[in-house]
């Protein structure tokens, strides 16, 4: 018998161990246990989770592939391919090596699959900057970004950052990769073919990472800990070679599957595969190349030493691949072969060590967690708005909003990443959504990752469905038909059954969104545990959504182009400021309810929008969000500071509180500004489709106005708003 | 006419590189592997950018001992055209073939934006298809671009009219002010005495076509292919 504190510290409950010995029918041996512990994580097992991602839709509009570690869509033979995954965790015990091994893991995923990787975006959510320990987070996490995607060669050309107390204590890092490949060289993460070989590739096997996916990502935070060993190391450098080798080894045809060993390592590789390619794999660890002295089984089956891959390479083939990973000074030994009788055996020198049906391990526990919806929510949905005094100034008011951290300019951190190497970014980071051509096409892809948790923390279902449609908006703003989702769920405790009801209710939230656009969910990540003694977050589904452009030539950006142009809004302004970003601003509450969605008004201005920009009709267009309609109209006004260009907006005639005219985010809001004789024609465009059309006012100038009716609300410098929108952030982060 | 693009371990804009020569100005190349030696058939060599050996040392400092290198110097001692673009430059300082050295970025960061530069100096092979004094648009990608060397060095260049690029403002103003990385005296890029060795930190093949957001670059490609057709044996 196993003592309890030896399962319970690898994060085994007596349940779960009761259930290994019913499964092998004898006692476990160190090796297998430490395996089952590790396969059985939250984080890789998705115990808790995997009922309810079943409600998310696998099709869409386009043709989806839904691999083992990633997914895609596919377009003319050419499969795009795309993940975003978490990297929460480590990232708030070691900033920099936490981003790192977060982007270092996904673009595995993704070249694992046999795609190039092509881009990369961030979504990232840190505690407010007048914390210190916030600031070197932050400071800390950009520059693990910086480090490994600048030298990997990966643009990462988009992505979000938002600061709110809750994430003090547990910052988020959400990591996406997009990558492309002819759809006939992509490779699944499965090993198959009796006798063939079985290869470990790239950095060799040490003790970093051991229980990062079972000790660290599926627990929370409590106080005192010290959990730095459990993060990984990143080397950008490795990876990058690893890259060309591997994307030259599958150009050969040799190889059957290939996965990363990510979180659980060699343990998740070799079970996964074996599972996925219906197969087994008998395994000797005297193979594995190691960076350390007399690691023992159990440590090399845990390790989550960087930039490793397994390879299953067709029979007597292995001397090509292991040529081409040599050539780039990689590791490349086979360590095992492929059998037939679905057992994962694990020998060190010979002599079985662990031996397991690879399905028992992979089929991890199903949980039926329990779920209840927060008690202090009725409270915090009520909003008085007769409670809260309108500003004397909304000049003011406005100003404070552009510098606010979650309004402000990101110069400061998308200047220290390489956002154009490989040549295909096009629309450059600042704009509503990146924008990457595809070489040897006239086509282009966007790309954008979004999510308001305040939306979603006051009302988990419709903040969820707004995170799909607002990513869907920002895609359309650019003029891309938004294709197809990948979700990064990061929640608290589920065993809280206030945190799961959060996360039931994202996901429906998110299902259902998704099924009324036509929208598939192709890859994703579930993070949970996502709290501490100081504070649990607000529930974060971060979708990372693309975008498909026909024409290239047919883009749009949100910076007014020139002076004379109209000014339109598609949509209209609603009486409502919960969950705002100036309540929470200017008046410090975190209160009422999410804004109201109308799924088929949003679904007209989109149509609209879209079919506008790709009659080249709109010269640009710009969504409604965080901040509402006055933070949109002075972006258009100065996001391109070479050219900024005033507006006056003077047909505005609304009967409601002035505030909520200005920075209410009510939704299913475009901007768009056009020359003078296309108006007519977006407005037969918007009739078409129903979407309620307005010209607000007129491009030029210096200065940016604002009416309603005949009272002027704002009347801003250009220079003005320049300076608190562009300068806030890198001040803050230099107090 | 052939073009060689040298891939290091770590280059990250070889690709960039060779896609500009063959798809926009449609020459021949090939990618020289950084163990190769024979440089034979080629016209001109470009060191692109990236992280050599991931320039976890110094930039350049390891990329220098490749084997290639020392054809390089060799084919850049019989006149060969030689261009090192961002991560080229610094292997080129590194190996010799520039003077000076490069240090990291006054700000301790990485920078990647669209920068000005203005021409120095149109009477070379790499730029003559420009004006002189003329602006440019072009990006930087780096950690370490900011430049230097010691005064007499400096006077030197000067002297030989080898400072070919340096920072400005979009209405080409050079003062301290439009130094996006603390170079000496604005300097964005170098030619060797001779004047077939050039370096520079602005990325032209990131601003050689119409879809990226200038195409200010794609003339200093073009005045190579230019100058090698006109003078096709040296």
């Amino acid at each position: 018998m196993v003592k309890p504190n030896v399962y319970h510290s690898l994060g085994l409950s007596d349940k779960e161990y009761q259930n290994i010995l019913k499964i092998l029918k004898r006692k476990p041996t160190n090796t297998e246990l430490a395996m089952f512990s590790v396969e059985w994580s939250e984080h890789c097992g998705y115990l808790c989770s995997r009922k309810w991602l079943k409600l998310l839709p696998k099709r869409g509009k386009y043709k989806t592939l839904i691999g083992e570690d990633s997914g895609g869509i596919i377009i003319d033979g050419l499969a795009i391919i795309f993940k975003m995954e978490s990297h929460n965790h480590p990232s708030q015990v070691e900033p920099k090596q936490g981003a790192a091994t977060g982007v270092g893991g996904i673009i595995r995923d993704i070249f694992t699959a046999g795609a190039r990787p092509i881009a990369l975006l961030d979504s990232l959510r840190f505690g407010p900057l007048n914390q210190s320990y916030n600031k070197y987070l932050l400071t800390g996490v950009v520059d693990g970004i910086q480090f490994y995607g600048n030298c990997v060669g990966v643009p990462t050309v988009g992505g979000e950052i938002y600061f709110d107390e809750s994430y003090s204590g547990n910052c988020l890092v959400n990591a996406m990769c997009i990558g492309i490949a002819k759809k006939d060289k992509l490779v699944r993460a499965a090993a198959s073919g009796l006798g063939n070989s079985i290869m470990y590739v790239g950095s060799s096997t040490g003790r970093d990472g051991i229980g990062g996916c079972s000790i660290l990502a599926s627990h929370e935070f409590k106080e005192g800990e010290e959990k730095r060993p459990t993060v990984q190391i990143g080397d950008p450098f490795t990876e990058k070679c690893l890259i060309e080798a591997t994307l030259e080894a599958i150009n050969t045809g040799y190889v059957v599957g290939i996965k990363d060993m990510g979180a659980a390592g060699l343990t998740c590789c070799t079970s996964e595969m074996a599972q996925a390619g219906n197969s087994g794999m008998d395994i000797e660890l005297q193979a594995v190349p190691r960076r350390e002295e007399n690691m023992q089984p159990w440590e090399l089956m845990m390790s989550e030493s960087q930039e490793r891959m397994l390879i299953c390479v067709k029979k007597g083939k292995e001397d090509h691949i292991k040529k081409i990973f040599l050539k780039w000074d990689l590791n490349a030994s086979v360590v095992g072969k492929v059998t037939n009788d679905g057992l994962v055996t694990i020998r060190d020198d010979g002599k079985i060590v662990a031996q397991i049906k690879a399905h028992s391990l992979t089929k991890a526990p199903v949980y039926d967690m329990p779920y209840k919806k927060p008690r202090y929510l009725r409270e915090l949905n009520k909003l008085a708005l007769g409670k809260i005094p309108e500003p004397e100034d909304y000049n003011k008011v406005l100003l404070r909003l552009m510098a606010a951290p979650s309004i402000t300019n990101k110069t400061w951190v998308y200047e220290q990443y390489d956002h154009m190497v490989q040549t295909n970014t096009v629309v450059l980071p600042g704009s509503d959504a990146a924008v990457l051509r595809l070489k040897g096409t006239k086509k282009a892809i966007a790309a954008t990752c979004d999510c308001n948790s305040r939306y979603c923390f006051l009302n988990p279902y419709r903040g969820a469905q707004i995170a799909v449609i607002e990513a869907a908006r920002n895609l359309v703003c650019c003029g891309a038909n938004p294709a197809a989702v990948t979700d990064c769920l990061n929640f608290g405790n589920p065993e809280k059954p206030e945190s799961f009801w959060q996360f039931k209710n994202c996901v429906e939230g998110i299902a259902d969104a998704c099924r009324l656009f036509n929208i598939a969910v192709v890859s994703g990540n579930v993070s949970f545990y996502n709290e501490s003694p100081k504070s649990v977050i607000h529930p974060t589904p971060t979708i990372g959504m693309i975008g498909i452009i026909n024409d290239i030539n047919k883009t749009c950006a949100q910076n007014f182009k020139q002076a004379g142009e109209a000014i339109i809004l598609l949509g209209y302004c609603r009486e409502e400021l919960g969950a705002s970003e100036y309540l929470k601003e200017i008046h410090n509450l975190t209160k009422g309810d999410a804004p109201q969605l109308d799924l088929k008004l949003e679904q007209a201005v989109q149509k609209t929008a879209l079919k506008a920009i790709e009659k080249d009709l709109v010269n640009s267009a710009h969504d409604c969000s965080e901040g509402g309609l006055a933070v949109a109209l002075a972006e258009c006004c100065i996001s391109d500071k070479d050219n900024m260009i005033g507006a006056n907006i003077n047909k505005l005639n609304y009967d409601m509180r002035q505030d909520a005219l200005l920075f209410g985010e009510s939704q299913s809001r475009i901007i768009l500004s056009c020359n003078s004789d296309c108006v007519e024609k977006v407005r037969k465009i918007a009739l078409e489709f129903k979407a309620p059309f307005c010209v607000i006012g007129k491009t030029g100038g210096r200065v940016l106005r604002i009416l309603n009716g005949i009272e002027e609300l704002v009347s801003l410098p250009l220079e003005d708003l320049y300076a608190e929108w562009s300068g806030s952030l890198k001040k803050e982060i230099e107090r | 006419m052939k073009f060689g693009v040298v891939v290091f371990p770590g280059s990250n804009c070889d690709q960039d590189c060779f896609y500009v020569v063959k798809d926009v100005l449609k020459q021949p190349v090939e990618y020289i592997w950084h163990k190769d030696t024979k440089l034979d058939n080629l016209d001109c060599i470009i060191l692109p950018g990236g992280f050599s050996y991931g320039d976890y040392l110094r930039t350049g400092a390891i990329a220098r001992f490749s084997p290639v290198m020392k054809s390089i110097a060799d084919f850049a001692r019989k006149g060969g055209t030689v261009i090192g673009i961002c991560n080229g430059f610094q292997i080129l300082l590194e190996a010799g073939l520039l003077p000076g050295v490069m240090l990291k970025n006054r700000n301790l960061h990485f920078i990647c934006k669209h920068v000005y530069i203005k021409t120095q100096n149109i009477q070379t092979r790499f730029t003559s298809l420009y004006k002189q004094g003329q602006i440019l648009k072009m990006p930087i990608a780096h950690n370490e671009g900011n430049y230097y060397i010691d005064a007499a060095g400096l006077r030197e260049l000067r002297d030989n009219n080898q400072v070919v690029f340096r920072y400005c403002s979009a209405t080409g103003k050079d003062s301290d002010e439009f130094n996006p990385n603390g170079t000496l005296a604005n300097i964005a890029g170098i030619i060797n005495k001779r004047g077939n060795v050039l370096g520079m930190m602005p990325h032209p093949e990131r601003s050689s076509e119409r879809e990226l957001s200038s195409q200010d670059g794609y003339f200093i490609f073009k005045s190579i292919v230019q100058w090698l057709k006109a003078r096709r044996v040296w």
